[in-house]
C-alpha cells in the first residue's frame, strides 16, 4: 500500500517536473507565437491587437522567399538522402568488418570534420566545385553538405550497430540468408532509431544553414530560405521583425512536421520485429 | 564458435564507396589543407592572399604568447572561457539535462511528453536568425518576457546581457542544444529490450534504481558518443553570436567567435587554420578522458 | 601558330550574336538597398540593352552579411567566375589589389576609361574612393557625410533654440546634452556611436568624428598609425564624459548586439535628441514608411555640424569635421569582354542614369553635375560639409585596426578601463596587426 502511493506520488512528481521544464523551454519561444501575427511586432513581447494575417499576406506575395523554401527542400532532402543511405552502409560495413583499427576510423573523421566546419576550409570546397562546373548547383549544395555530415552521422550510427549483437545477423544467415539480406531484413530495422536520429540532426543542419549554399549558389532561383531570410531586411538593412517572424514561422514548419512524421511513424514501434 | 562472415570484403568496400567519395572530396582534403595553410600566412585578401610564405610554427606561437596575456580579446582567453563553456552548458547543460529528460518522457502520459518534447526540440529546430529575436524578446531589460515574468513575482529585475552575459550563453547553448542529447538517450533506452525493465518492475524497483542499475549502464557508449559530440559542437557553436556578439567587452568571446574574427574580419586564413587545429587537439583530449572514464567504470566489457 | 590560336579564342569569346552581362550588388528589391535593386533594373539595364543591341544585363541581387559577401566576391574573383559589374565598398579595394583579385581599370579596358567624359564631373577626392595605389577599380556610386542629427523638440523643450543651434566646441555640445538632460532626467540626450557591436559604424560614426575634431587622424601624413597620443586620450575622455561619468548617452546601446537599433529607436522616440550618423539616417533609416520614422520629421529633425574640440582645433585647422566613405562599382578583372563591361559601368554613371537613380533615392551623387532634386536636407548638408570632408586611409590594415578602436571605446564607455589603459592596449594591438614600424606614437 505503502509503496503504491510512494509510486503513485513519483509519478505524478515525474509528470509534475517534466511540464514544468517543457514550460521553461517554451518561454524564450513566447514571443515567436505573437510576433507573427502582430502587424506592429517589435522586439518587446506583445499581444497582438488585433490577430492578424497580413504579415503572411506579405510574405507570400514575395516569389523569391516562397521558392527558397521549396529549394531549401530540395537541398535538405537531397543531402538527408545521401548522408542516411551512405552512412547507414558505411557504418555497418565498419561495424562488421575486421578491420584493424576500425574503432579510430569514425572518430577520427570526426575531428576532421570539426576542423573543416570551424574554419577557412570553404575556400578548397569551393575552388574543387568549381573546377568540377557544380557552381550554382543544388548538387554542389547536397554534395558538400553530405560530405560534411557524414562523419557524424557514421559516429552516431556505428554506436547503434555496435551495440548490436552480431548473433541477430548469424542467425538469419544460419537460417539461409544472404549476407546482403541479412542487412535489410535483420539489421536495418534494429538500427532505425539511429537513422532517425541521425535523419533529423541532419536535416537540421541543412535547413538552417546559410555559408554553404550562399557560398556556392549564384543565382536567386537556387538560394535556400536560410539566404531569402535576409530579403525581410528593410532598405536600411535592420530586419523587418513582422515580416522575418511570418516567414520564420512557415520556415520552421517543415522541420517540425519532419519530426513529428519520423517519431510518429519510427519512434515507437521499434520493438515490432525482434524480441531479445 | 564459429564466427560466420558477415560481409565479404567486396561487399565492404561496395558499402563503404559513397561515404567514402563524399568523405574524401569535402573533408578530408580540406582537412589537409587546413593543416597546411595553419603553417602558412595566407590570407584571404590583402598581399599574403596570393603568395603566402611558409611560417612554420609562428601562427600557433602567436597563439599563445599575446603580449597581452590573457584579457578578452586573446586567443587565451577564448580557450579558458571556451572551457568553461564546455563544461557547464554542455557537459552539465544539455548532457545532464537531457539525460534527465529522456528518462522522465519514458514514464509520463503522452501528453506531457508530446509538449515537452515538442518545446525543446523547437529550441533546437528553429533558425538561428529567429532565435536570435526571440532571445532579444525574452531577456529584453525593458519589455522583455523573462523581466516581466519577474516583476509578476515580485522578483528583482535583471539587465542580463549586459551584467551575466556569460551566463546568458551557457543557459542559451543548454537550451538550444538539449534536444540533441534527449533525441539521443531517447533513441537509447528505446533499443533496450521492456523485458529487462518489465522484470525489474516485478522486483519492485524504484525508478532510480531501474535508471542506475539498467538505463545508464545499457547506454554507456551511447553516453561517451553524446558527450564526445556535443563537447566538439560547444567547442564550434557559433549562436551565441546571435545574442552578444562576443560582448560586452569581449567578455563571450569563444572560440568560435574569435576564429571568426580572425578569419573573416581580419581575414588571416593561417591564423584561423592554427585555431581550428587547437581545438580539434582540445577535443581529442576531451574524448580520451570519456573513453577512459568509461572504461574504468566498467571492470568488464559485456560480450558482443 | 600561337597567334593563331589568340585569335581562334578571341573569336569563340566574342559571339556576333547575344552577349551576357551580369551586375550584382548587396540589393533586393523591398529589401536592403531597394532603391539600387529597383534602378539597375527599371532604368540601366532597359536603356542599355536598347542601345546595345543583343546584349542582355542581368542582375543578381542579394542580401546578407558584408562578412559573407565579402568571402563570396573574393573566391569568384579568384576563380574567373563572378559578376562582371560588381557593387563594391570602397575600403576593401586595398586588400582586393594586393590580393590580385582586381585589375586598374586602364590596364583592363584601356586607355580609353580615361577619355570617359565623366571623369570631369568627379573630383579627386571621391574618384579616390574607388582607386588605390595610383589605379582607378571603379566608379563610385555616391558618398555621404556625417553630422550630429538634432531633434528639435527636444531642444526647445530644455530651453534651447533649436533654429540657432551650433556647438562650437565639444564643451558646448556637452553643455547643451546636460541642459537637456537636466529638462528630462530619464532622456540619453548625446549619442556618439562606441562599441564592438556596430562595428565600423564605431569607427565611422563615432571614433573619427571625435579624433578628427582634435586636429589628429588615425595616422599620420606617411600612413603610419597613431597608437599614442594627446588626441586619443582626449577622445576616450569624451567618450567617459558621455556614457560613464555623466551619463548624457545610453552606454547599454553601445555594447548590446542589436544596439544601433536601439539608437535609432531612441531617436523615434525622442529619448535621444542629439544622434551622431551619416546622411543614411535620413535616406533611408528614418524616411517615411520605415521602422524608425520619426513622425512628423520635416518639423522635429534637423542637424548641426560636429564642432572641433576646440574652434579651430579640428583636422586641417577647421571648426567642424565630417569625414565620408562611399560604395561603388568596380569592373570584374575576369569579364568575358571588359569593353562592353566598362561601357555598361560607364553609362551606369552617366548623367542621364544617375539623374534617373534621384528619382529612386535622392542622395549625394558623386557627379557635380547631378542635382540632388527636392531633397533640401541632402543640398543643404552636402554643400556644408563636403568641402569639410575626408576620407579613410586607404590601407588593407586598416580593417583590423578600425576592429581595434572598436574595442577601445568599448572598454571606456562599459567601464571596464580607464582611457589610459585602453590607449595602452590599442598600442599593444595595433603594434601586434601592423609592426612596430608602421606605428607612431606622439606623446
Amino acid at each position: 500500500m505503502g509503496r503504491f502511493a510512494h509510486l503513485h506520488f513519483s509519478r505524478v512528481g515525474f509528470t509534475a517536473l517534466t511540464a514544468l521544464i517543457g514550460a521553461i523551454f517554451a518561454l524564450p519561444l513566447v514571443w515567436f507565437l505573437f510576433a507573427p501575427f502582430n502587424p506592429r511586432a517589435e522586439l518587446g513581447l506583445a499581444i497582438p491587437r488585433p490577430f492578424s494575417f497580413s504579415n503572411f499576406g506579405t510574405v507570400l506575395e514575395n516569389d523569391f522567399a516562397i521558392r527558397a523554401l521549396l529549394n531549401s527542400l530540395i537541398q535538405s532532402v537531397g543531402g538527408v538522402v545521401c548522408v542516411a543511405f551512405a552512412a547507414t552502409l558505411a557504418s555497418y560495413a565498419l561495424s562488421r568488418s575486421s578491420l584493424p583499427g576500425k574503432g579510430a576510423v569514425t572518430y577520427v573523421l570526426l575531428l576532421f570534420s570539426s576542423v573543416v566546419s570551424g574554419s577557412a576550409a570553404m575556400v578548397p570546397i569551393f575552388l574543387m566545385i568549381s573546377r568540377v562546373g557544380l557552381i550554382d548547383t543544388h548538387l554542389a549544395v547536397i554534395f558538400v553538405f553530405a560530405g560534411g555530415l557524414l562523419p557524424t552521422a557514421m559516429f552516431i550510427l556505428r554506436d547503434f550497430i555496435d551495440g548490436i549483437p552480431r548473433s541477430y545477423e548469424e542467425s538469419a544467415m544460419v537460417a539461409g540468408a544472404s549476407p546482403t539480406q541479412a542487412f535489410f531484413d535483420v539489421a536495418l530495422p534494429v538500427i532505425r532509431p539511429g537513422v532517425v536520429v541521425v535523419v533529423v540532426w541532419a536535416f537540421v543542419n541543412i535547413w538552417g544553414s546559410f555559408l554553404i549554399p550562399f557560398i556556392l549558389l549564384r543565382s536567386a532561383e537556387k538560394m535556400p530560405a536560410s539566404v531569402a531570410i535576409y530579403s525581410f531586411y528593410s532598405e536600411a538593412g535592420t530586419p523587418i521583425v513582422t515580416l522575418l517572424a511570418a516567414y520564420a514561422l512557415l520556415y520552421s514548419i517543415p522541420v517540425v512536421v519532419l519530426y513529428l512524421f519520423v517519431s510518429w511513424k519510427f519512434g515507437f514501434r521499434f520493438f515490432g520485429g525482434i524480441k531479445a | 564458435m564459429k564466427r560466420f562472415s558477415l560481409l565479404s570484403a567486396r561487399a565492404g568496400a561496395t558499402f563503404m564507396s559513397p561515404a567514402g567519395l563524399l568523405v574524401g572530396a569535402f573533408v578530408i582534403v580540406p582537412f589537409f589543407w587546413v593543416i597546411f595553410v595553419s603553417f602558412t600566412n595566407r590570407s584571404l585578401l590583402g598581399p599574403t592572399a596570393l603568395n603566402p610564405d611558409f611560417v612554420w610554427f609562428q601562427n600557433y606561437i602567436e597563439l599563445f604568447t599575446s603580449g597581452r596575456g590573457v584579457e578578452p580579446g586573446t586567443f587565451g582567453f577564448s580557450l579558458i572561457l571556451t572551457v568553461q563553456f564546455v563544461l557547464f552548458s554542455a557537459l552539465i547543460g544539455q548532457a545532464l539535462l537531457g539525460l534527465l529528460l529522456a528518462w522522465l518522457l519514458q514514464q509520463v502520459p503522452k501528453s506531457v511528453k508530446g509538449f515537452t518534447e515538442t518545446m525543446v526540440i523547437g529550441a533546437w529546430i528553429l533558425p538561428e536568425v529567429v532565435i536570435g529575436f526571440a532571445w532579444f524578446a525574452f531577456l529584453d531589460y525593458d519589455n522583455g518576457t523573462l523581466n516581466g515574468i519577474l516583476d509578476a513575482l515580485g522578483l528583482p529585475r535583471g539587465d542580463w546581457l549586459l551584467d551575466y552575459p556569460f551566463w546568458v550563453i551557457v543557459v542559451f547553448n543548454t537550451w538550444r542544444g538539449t534536444a540533441f542529447s534527449m533525441m539521443l538517450f531517447n533513441s537509447a533506452f528505446a533499443s533496450i529490450p521492456p523485458s529487462y525493465f518489465q522484470a525489474a518492475d516485478v522486483a519492485g524497483a524504484s525508478s532510480w534504481q531501474k535508471f542506475r542499475d539498467i538505463g545508464l549502464p545499457l547506454i554507456r557508449g551511447h553516453v561517451v558518443t553524446d558527450l564526445i559530440l556535443i563537447t566538439m559542437w560547444t567547442f564550434n557553436v557559433f549562436t551565441p553570436f546571435l545574442l552578444t556578439r562576443g560582448g560586452p567587452g569581449g567578455q563571450t568571446e569563444v572560440l568560435s567567435i574569435y576564429t571568426y574574427r580572425v578569419a573573416f574580419r581580419d581575414f588571416d586564413f593561417g591564423k584561423g587554420a592554427a585555431v581550428g587545429v587547437v581545438v580539434m587537439l582540445i577535443n581529442l583530449a576531451f574524448a580520451l578522458f570519456y573513453l577512459w572514464v568509461a572504461r574504468k567504470r566498467t571492470p568488464r566489457k559485456e560480450a558482443t | 601558330m600561337k597567334w593563331k590560336s589568340v585569335l581562334l579564342a578571341l573569336a569563340v569569346a566574342t559571339p556576333a550574336a547575344a552577349q551576357d552581362l551580369t551586375i550584382s550588388c548587396r540589393c533586393v528589391s523591398d529589401g536592403v538597398n531597394s532603391a539600387l535593386a529597383d534602378w539597375i533594373k527599371e532604368s540601366v539595364i532597359p536603356d542599355f540593352e536598347a542601345a546595345n543591341e543583343g546584349v542582355t544585363v542581368s542582375l543578381s541581387e542579394f542580401a546578407g552579411g558584408d562578412e559573407q559577401l565579402t568571402q563570396q566576391l573574393a573566391l569568384d574573383f579568384s576563380t574567373g567566375a563572378g559578376a562582371d559589374i560588381a557593387g563594391f565598398d570602397g575600403f576593401l579595394i586595398p586588400n582586393f589589389v594586393e590580393a590580385g583579385l582586381l585589375k586598374p581599370l586602364e590596364e583592363l579596358v584601356g586607355p580609353q576609361v580615361n577619355d570617359w567624359e565623366g571623369w570631369e564631373h568627379i573630383s579627386d577626392g571621391s574618384r579616390a574612393l574607388m582607386s588605390y595605389d595610383g589605379g582607378t577599380f571603379g566608379i563610385a556610386l555616391g558618398t555621404d557625410v556625417r553630422m550630429i542629427f538634432v531633434r528639435a523638440d527636444l531642444l526647445e523643450e530644455a530651453g534651447i533654440d533649436p533654429a540657432s543651434f551650433q556647438p562650437n566646441s565639444w564643451e558646448e555640445l556637452l553643455d547643451a546634452a546636460r541642459q537637456i538632460k537636466e529638462a528630462m532626467p530619464d532622456s540619453h540626450p548625446l549619442q556618439l556611436n562606441a562599441g564592438v557591436p556596430m562595428g565600423e559604424a564605431t569607427t565611422m560614426q563615432g571614433y573619427w568624428m571625435a579624433i578628427l575634431g582634435t586636429g589628429e587622424s588615425i595616422v599620420d601624413e606617411e600612413g603610419r598609425y597613431i597608437v599614442e597620443s594627446q588626441g586619443i586620450l582626449d577622445v576616450l575622455n569624451l567618450y567617459k564624459t558621455i556614457y560613464v561619468d555623466e551619463e548624457l548617452g545610453d552606454a547599454r546601446a553601445q555594447q548590446l548586439g542589436d544596439g544601433r537599433n536601439r539608437t535609432f529607436a531612441n531617436f523615434r522616440d525622442g529619448t535621444t535628441a542629439m544622434l551622431v550618423e551619416g546622411d543614411w539616417f535620413y535616406r533611408s533609416v528614418t524616411a517615411p514608411g520605415s521602422e524608425f520614422e520619426v513622425a512628423d520629421r520635416d518639423e522635429v529633425m534637423t542637424w548641426a555640424k560636429m564642432p572641433a574640440m576646440e574652434p579651430g582645433a579640428g583636422w586641417n585647422g577647421q571648426d567642424y569635421v565630417t569625414i565620408s566613405g562611399g560604395t561603388g562599382w568596380v569592373v570584374n578583372p575576369n569579364t568575358d569582354d571588359p569593353e562592353l563591361a566598362w561601357e555598361l559601368l560607364s553609362f551606369m554613371n552617366s548623367k542621364e542614369q544617375i539623374d534617373e537613380f534621384q528619382t529612386f533615392q535622392p542622395r549625394i551623387s558623386i557627379r557635380d553635375d547631378v542635382e540632388v532634386p527636392n531633397e533640401p536636407f541632402l543640398t543643404e548638408t552636402s554643400g556644408a560639409l563636403l568641402p569639410l570632408t575626408t576620407a579613410r586611409p586607404n590601407d588593407s590594415n586598416y580593417n583590423a585596426v578600425s576592429a581595434e578602436i572598436q574595442r577601445m571605446t568599448e572598454a571606456v564607455v562599459s567601464g571596464q578601463m580607464s582611457p589610459e589603459e585602453a590607449m595602452a592596449r590599442y598600442k599593444e594591438a595595433v603594434t601586434e596587426i601592423v609592426g612596430e614600424e608602421n606605428t607612431v606614437s606622439l606623446m
